[in-house]
């Protein structure tokens, strides 16, 4: 069984044609092409596939596409605009908060929703605790929280 | 030292794809025509296969092909190598069983493959081998590596009686003995080196494609060595031709090890993509890597250290049981031998060294490399050890290490157990790391902890490693079955920008900046014009790979002769531009010149001519400015330092925080701090996991892991770590160009230890004498119940 779903990804339309069964992952990875998001595990535990619905951070692997049918959903290519990168990806890449790339995506995505929850105003161990549900493996941690914490001053700067 | 020369805190240059959602890692890969690959596996850890019943899912929706071992041992597809012969102590090369790259009739560990499903979506695939039935016969497992080398534990293999692979030793016995015999003291430590998982956050993954037109294969796969893939694949197990075989490792997702090997399941999609004649994806679902990526560690182990009276080390003995699991994955034989026992002297002078290691099999994992490799493991025996003994002899545990390292003034040190020390520093790096954890005010914490309940304790961990791996005649007479040289090409293009071919492969280490600022040094080319292509065997000329802390030290190395190579080209060229002699001609900054002269050409114009010759000395030299070289080092690197570790324990709960944790590292030169840093931050959260949380585990009864899920196998989170102090001592490796040592697994090796000494320090006070690792809030507050129960009893 096939039923069509529809919501608006960085901005633009998307439709398209799933299983019931089809996560919001696949359908972003396989039915539109936006690798950016990644699989990390199957027990919605390493938040790879973190992206933003309706403004809310959400592990894209314990959706169904169909759940967001209608919804707002932005991925980490949305992030960027006009070729200028958001506050978080330049912290990210100033500090050294990404080395092998796969759990940077969605480290991103929750660092900026982690901000915005916070209302900007982060200490280290709110960013320690706020980042419990991203799994890194290369960082040891240590300049991705440095690069949160910078991120977050930036993002307060520009108003972002 | 330029702003982006070496020595630079260069932004890299791979980050933006990354940032941006642009990277492309093998599972993004979408090929025209692709079908999905499923591997159905072992439920059991033992088992007879009677029959495979595969009717059902060969008709089930969207099916293309089922194999099973059978198909595979019909199609003459080999076993899967171990690439490394280590002798037993009898002469005799290590036991090799046969490994299947599906099993035939016997399935030896959970998740060990048993057929594969290849159908239109990923998710038929896995329908339809849910169909296929198997007759299994049970049989009894072993999973504890002390266990099957008794007599009545279950046989794993015919062709290795007792489980046992190899009863290696390495040292002189009698010497050690002679040692023991007039100790005034001998420290005594009984050890597990827990298994851990390693769990690069990609999983596993493979795509194959064939052309029918050409005979060739394409493989894209998750490796941190693809020449070394197109190898084994090529002679030992498909026999597919190197030359018909391209192998690709995109952007790999981290590594720490588990993708050096060549496992069965990019050796099916390739063997089955002729077969089925359209390309094959596969991907690893998580569950499928915990069971089948090549765990690490796993070792029990008993030590002895001789002292005399002052507390000089007079002899080490070490008795090690290893666990190679139920294969011999690629390099697993290696791993316990010449990867430990080699590094069982550490920074001191003990005279006599004897190291025993039985390698078993049991109904688990392979077994193989995991960051450090062996080091750690060699790193753990010897610093606890060493604390044991500054314990047991109440000398302060810096002040017996300062009198026992090798002195500054002492290399090239020969140990006596193989390895030749090039240069090093281990009391200056011990100094520094003091002062950067406050070693004299520890005291004063520790009272302020137990005036509120808690126990403090502080432990160091000064480790070495061999790295650079390695020089080829060496590691050939000790059984490798290839060279460890890398390979390098520095390509202009006629506009004067650069590509170099790197055969080292980068998953996270940041080669595309750190070698970019390499080739920009030497040759004043800006590093934005500087593209380092790796991990694709059509393209680069060779490789080795990335393990061992080997990228810069053996591959930066080759690039640096490549870029020799360039100049001397270059110098001719502006020799013959400049009508000078090429003896007068220097090259500095990216200008040759005249010696004494101010008459110049750059080297973009020199790159030019070379490709447009029309003024050129075409008799004497070829057009073109393109330089290939290989670099096999002359010996290993011997990174080392001394870690800092300070934990608060809670007596009434057992949890232990890390309050501090310092870092102090001779990498030798530093081209990229940044990346050096990353690179040991990283480290330490893989030997802090290693020392607190990680815990690879299989039900002794049934054989089953038992963590096997991120819900079960506690992965270090960013509020289990601290921040790290990161401090460097600098003494350059004297025989390679850059005089760099390797950074990659340093913390991985050094941090276990350090976190155990500090919690034995901490419960020593309370009578915990041991605990093993990983030191859980359920293992500390057992061991201090039991130490109260015992303390009350006496």
């Amino acid at each position: 069984m096939s039923v069509s779903v529809s919501m608006k990804v960085n901005g633009k339309t998307a439709t398209g044609t799933v299983e019931p069964r089809t996560l919001l992952v696949q359908f972003l990875r396989e039915h539109l092409g936006l690798t950016g998001t990644h699989v990390g595990c199957d027990t919605s535990q390493c938040g790879a596939c973190v992206v933003h619905v309706d403004g809310k951070s959400v592990k894209a692997c314990t959706m169904f596409a169909l759940r967001a049918d209608g919804a707002e959903v932005s991925t980490i290519e949305g992030l960027a605009k006009d070729g200028a990168l958001h506050p978080m990806q330049e912290a990210f890449r100033e500090h050294h908060g990404l080395q092998c790339g796969f759990c940077t995506p969605g480290m991103v995505m929750s660092a900026i929703d982690l901000v915005k929850r916070h209302n900007y105003k982060l200490d280290e161990s709110t960013v320690r605790h706020g980042l419990e549900g991203n799994l890194c493996r290369c960082t040891g941690y240590h300049n991705i929280v440095k690069a949160v914490l910078e991120g977050a001053k930036a993002m307060q700067a520009k108003g972002v | 030292m330029g702003e982006k020369g070496i020595g630079a805190r260069v932004a890299r240059k791979e980050d933006q794809r990354f940032l941006t959602g642009n990277g492309h890692y093998t599972d993004d890969l979408q090929r025209n025509r692709q079908t999905y690959a499923f591997f159905l596996r072992s439920p059991h850890a033992h088992a007879k296969i009677r029959k495979i019943d595969a009717a059902a899912a060969k008709s089930a929706p969207g099916v293309l092909a089922v194999f099973t071992g059978a198909d595979i041992a019909e199609a003459k597809v080999g076993s899967l190598i171990c690439g490394w012969v280590v002798k037993d102590k009898n002469g005799e090369p290590h036991k090799a069983p046969p490994h299947p790259a599906l099993a035939l009739d016997t399935v030896r560990h959970v998740g060990d493959p048993v057929a594969m499903v290849i159908a239109e979506t990923a998710a038929q695939a896995k329908d339809a081998a849910e169909t296929i039935a198997v007759d299994y016969e049970e049989l009894p497992s072993v999973v504890n590596p002390a266990k099957a080398l008794a007599k009545s534990a279950p046989q794993l293999h015919a062709e290795a009686p007792g489980n046992l692979c190899y009863d290696w030793e390495l040292g002189d016995k009698a010497a050690v003995d002679a040692a023991f015999a007039k100790a005034a003291h001998v420290a005594k430590v009984d050890l597990v080196n827990n298994r851990l998982i390693p769990n690069a956050m990609e999983p596993r993954a493979a795509a194959a494609e064939y052309d029918a037109g050409t005979g060739q294969y394409t493989l894209w796969t998750t490796s941190q060595n693809p020449h070394v893939t197109r190898l084994v694949l090529s002679a030992f197990v498909l026999g597919i031709p190197e030359h018909k075989l391209r192998v690709i490792a995109p952007d790999v997702g981290g590594g720490f090890g588990s993708k050096i090997f060549i496992y069965s399941e990019e050796t099916l999609l390739t063997w089955a993509s002729a077969k089925v004649g359209r390309p094959i994806k596969w991907t690893a679902e998580r569950n499928e890597s915990f069971v089948s990526d090549a765990h690490g560690r796993d070792h029990v182990t008993h030590a002895e250290l001789a002292l005399d009276k002052d507390g000089k080390f007079l002899a080490l003995k070490v008795d090690t049981i290893a666990n190679m699991g139920a294969y011999l994955s690629t390099f697993a034989t290696a791993v316990p031998t010449y990867l430990y026992g080699t590094l069982l002297a550490g920074q001191y002078t003990t005279p006599a060294i004897h190291v025993n290691v039985k390698s078993v099999f049991t109904n688990t994992a392979p077994v193989d490399a995991y960051r450090g490799a062996g080091r750690p493991e060699a790193t753990f025996v010897l610093e606890r050890i060493v604390e044991q003994a500054a314990r047991d002899l109440k000398i302060d545990k810096a002040e017996l290490r300062r009198r026992n390292f090798i002195a500054t003034d002492a290399y090239p040190y020969q140990t006596p157990v193989a390895l030749t020390y090039d240069s090093g520093n281990y009391a200056g790096a011990m100094s520094k790391a003091l002062e950067l954890a406050d070693y004299a005010g520890f005291e004063k914490r520790r009272a302020e902890s137990k005036a509120k309940g808690k126990l403090r304790g502080i432990g160091l961990s000064a480790y070495i490693e061999a790295c650079g791996l390695a020089p080829s005649a060496v590691v050939g007479s000790l059984g490798a079955g290839v060279g460890q040289w890398e390979s390098a090409q520095v390509r202009f293009n006629p506009t004067g920008n650069v590509q170099v071919y790197t055969g080292s492969h980068s998953h996270g280490q940041g080669h595309e900046t750190t070698f970019a600022q390499v080739v920009s040094n030497h040759l004043g080319v800006p590093i934005e014009q500087i593209e380092v292509i790796h991990g694709d065997t059509a393209s680069v000329p060779f490789g080795m790979g990335t393990y061992g802390s080997r990228s810069l030290a053996v591959g930066g190395s080759a690039i640096v002769k490549a870029c020799d190579k360039i100049v001397a080209k270059g110098k001719k060229i502006a020799a013959h531009m400049l009508e000078a002699s090429a003896a007068d001609i220097e090259f500095k900054d990216g200008t040759f010149t005249v010696a004494g002269t101010d008459k110049s050409v750059p080297l973009a114009g020199v790159v030019f001519s070379a490709y447009v010759p029309h003024n050129y000395p075409l008799n004497e030299l070829e057009p073109g400015m393109d330089e290939n070289a290989f670099y096999d080092p002359a010996n290993f690197t011997y990174p080392a330092g001394v870690h800092v570790c300070e934990v608060e324990v809670d007596p009434d709960t057992g949890v232990a925080s890390i309050a501090k944790f310092t870092a102090v590292d001779d990498f030798g030169n530093i081209i990229n701090p940044m990346i050096v840093e990353g690179q040991v931050h990283g480290g330490i959260g893989q030997g802090i996991g290693q020392a607190l949380l990680e815990h690879g585990v299989y039900d002794e009864k049934s054989g089953q892991l038992l963590s096997g899920s991120y819900m079960d196998y506690t992965m270090p989170r960013a509020d289990d770590l601290p921040s790290f102090d990161v401090g460097y001592q600098i003494t350059p490796c004297p025989h390679n160009p850059l005089g760099v040592k390797g950074c990659g697994e340093a913390g991985a090796i050094a941090a276990p230890a350090a976190v155990m000494n500090a919690i034995h320090d901490a419960l020593a006070p309370v009578g915990v004498q041991s605990i093993d690792m990983p030191a859980t809030p359920a293992r500390v507050w057992q061991a201090i119940q039991q130490a109260n129960t015992k303390m009350a009893a006496e």
